[in-house]
């Protein structure tokens, strides 16, 4: 991690411990919307952005980590915290069953495959399957988590809660951006044919992307339904898919930090501009239009690696120098 | 066994429709590779432009029923093609060289642009088509009834497909458009303007799925300004299940499509009628990525 990055997160860090004594509660609200979206995104973008792979149905995952949070809290009246790391697990296990027949296709049929996926599982909630999602109206009156025996209700507290997750999460997963997790599921976004002959095991390295993202983004709706209270099929439709893949894409597709900052746009932008609630679409989809036209590789692009036409001349001159050598013996 | 036909044919009718919408994005597929999201808003526009046009020039009233739709589909045509056109130079053209992902992003934001202007200019609200427009009567046939308008649907989209078809097949300008779908390269080297081809492409394919959300307009009454992308993908899934990139297979698909969703709400479950297309889908890209007539598709890392 970079200096000037860490600087960064310094500073946004400073400025949400700040935001409780500056902000009003409507305001803490949107900044804790852009930190779940923050979360979720940085699910998507495991799979999106370091894998290469058309996800549009990220919001299935989601809203089976919610719906499993939702259930356990209300039926089975376990705290809804105890629930994240269940709703997580049982995320990534529905992703595995899910992705593993469809994880070969090709970029934009794996695109169609998961929309359809998410609207299944919509239209499954809707249909009260298994007689537990409580149907069009879904669940209400889930308990508000408790931590260290203080009940979290106030957007302040939540704020600490939701971003401290969204740290970990960062923290995190510049950790596995170094590791060798995920410096194959880089390869395998750049060149898959190279990166199978140089022995990624590609399509193990794809499902196993698609299940951390899953749990991730499980553990993201467990959170989500706490904050609510109230969860519906509507919280998981298409839309929110879009969403999270734009926002991936605006910010900068496999770059944690353009992630962040596409959330925040994408989230936070709107409720600002909240007066021209009816136009505020139709600039949206002209903005995805153009963006991609102009800046297709997102505000803030993840570097990458290259050789330059002098890295390859140093290169050569240093077997150059060496050449003699070998040839000696 | 009545209720069988009442199903089949109105799976008929849905599939026509279907099969409609499904030759644009199987024609622009199969020339470049690119899953046009935009085109289910195309369609809605189709109906929404159908309905102004017949309230504002009281064409049905001016010159029969029959002639008043004859003209009023060539204009809804005509002018859904103009914006396929447009669509393409403005968010298509200039990302040819760029990757997919981006062409896939563009797609999408011109969906969520057209479908929002639709809102802004419209309403909310859905809106309804005349009624009596066109005369009530159905057509006995071995015991069961058939709305005349039902007919009037598959006949409709029949007579499309296969105009298409003898288009693409016998004329100079469909062998152009199939050379291009085949190796746009080559094409260029024989002296084919692939520019030319695929703005064709999306004059024809627009104009087919505006005349669908016409007849959708015609066939339920009424038109809402988000049923492009429940119609859209429905269409894809049948473009798939034909075989992407095959017109032949762009119409049986269809049909098939129609046909499966309306007997399987009829004898399965009517909540989730809107899940099979879905399930469909799912199944063909598992088991038979090429679809019934198509290529291959599946990627082999």
């Amino acid at each position: 991690m970079s200096k000037k990055l860490l600087a960064g997160y310094a500073v946004v860090a400073a400025a949400l411990l700040a935001a409780p004594h500056l902000l009003d509660s409507y305001w803490l609200d949107v900044l804790n919307s852009v930190g779940l979206y923050a979360l979720l995104a940085l699910s998507l973008n495991l799979i999106l952005g370091d894998a290469g792979l058309f996800n549009m149905g990220h919001a299935a995952f989601y809203a089976v980590g919610a719906y499993t949070g939702a259930i356990v809290s209300t039926r089975f009246e376990l705290p809804i915290l105890y629930a994240v790391p269940l709703a997580a697990v049982t995320a990534a296990i529905f992703a595995a069953v899910v992705a593993r027949p469809v994880i070969h296709l090709r970029g934009d049929y794996l695109l169609i495959v998961t929309i359809g996926m998410g609207e299944i599982v919509r239209i499954a909630l809707v249909n009260d399957v298994f007689g537990l999602t409580g149907g069009a109206n879904g669940i209400f009156g889930i308990p508000r988590p408790v931590l260290f025996g203080h009940k979290i209700r106030k957007p302040e507290e939540f704020l600490y809660l939701i971003w401290g997750f969204v740290a970990a999460t960062v923290f995190l997963f510049h950790r596995l951006e170094q590791s060798r997790f995920g410096r194959a599921l880089n390869y395998l976004r750049e060149d898959p044919v190279a990166a199978e002959g140089s022995g990624v095991n590609t399509a193990r390295y794809k499902l196993m992307a698609f299940v951390l993202g899953a749990a991730w983004a499980g553990m993201a709706g467990s959170i989500y339904a706490a904050k609510m209270t109230i969860i519906s099929p509507e919280s998981f439709s298409f839309w929110e898919s879009v969403v999270l893949f734009l926002i991936v894409i605006l910010g900068g597709s496999g770059s944690i930090p353009g992630v962040l900052l596409g959330a925040a746009l994408v989230v936070g932008l709107p409720e600002i501009f909240r007066g021209f609630a009816t136009a505020r679409m139709l600039v949206f989809g002209l903005v995805m239009m153009v963006m991609m036209v102009v800046r297709r590789q997102g505000l803030l692009p993840l570097r990458r690696m290259r050789f330059k036409p002098s890295d390859l001349k140093r290169a050569e001159a240093a077997r150059a120098a060496q050449a003699p050598a070998e040839v000696a013996r | 066994m009545e209720q069988f036909f009442q199903q089949l044919t109105n799976g008929l009718a849905v599939g026509g429709i279907y099969a409609l919408i499904a030759l644009g994005y199987t024609m622009v597929y199969g020339v470049l590779k690119l899953i046009n999201f935009a085109h289910g808003d195309l369609f809605t526009y189709g109906g929404y432009l159908g309905l102004t046009l017949l309230t504002s020039f009281l064409l049905q009233d001016r010159m029969g029923v029959m002639a008043g739709i004859g003209i009023l589909t060539v204009m809804v045509m005509g002018l859904v093609g103009v914006m396929g056109v447009v669509l393409e130079r403005a968010a298509y053209r200039p990302l040819r060289e760029a990757p997919r992902l981006s062409a896939v992003v563009s797609a999408l934001g011109a969906s969520i642009f057209l479908q929002n202007a639709l809102m802004l200019i419209y309403g909310a609200q859905f809106q309804t088509y005349p009624e009596g427009l066109l005369p009530q009567t159905a057509v006995s046939l071995g015991g069961i009834q058939i709305p005349l308008i039902r007919i009037l649907v598959v006949l409709a989209s029949i007579v499309m497909m296969a105009a298409l078809y003898l288009f693409v097949q016998k004329t100079k300008i469909g062998t152009a458009v199939r050379a291009a779908a085949i190796d746009q390269g080559a094409a260029r080297l024989m002296g084919i303007d692939v520019n030319k081809v695929v703005s064709l492409v999306f004059l024809i394919g627009p104009a087919l799925g505006g005349s669908a959300g016409l007849l959708v307009g015609l066939y339920y009454g009424r038109v809402d300004f988000t049923m492009g992308w429940v119609y859209g993908m429905k269409a894809f899934t049948a473009a798939i299940l034909g075989g992407i990139g095959n017109i032949p297979g762009a119409m049986v698909g269809g049909l098939l499509l129609g046909v499966i969703e309306a007997l399987g709400a009829a004898y399965l479950s009517i909540a989730w009628k809107d899940a099979f297309a879905f399930c469909v889908l799912i199944l063909i890209l598992i088991v038979r990525p090429t679809g019934l007539l198509g290529e291959r598709v599946a990627e082999k890392v």
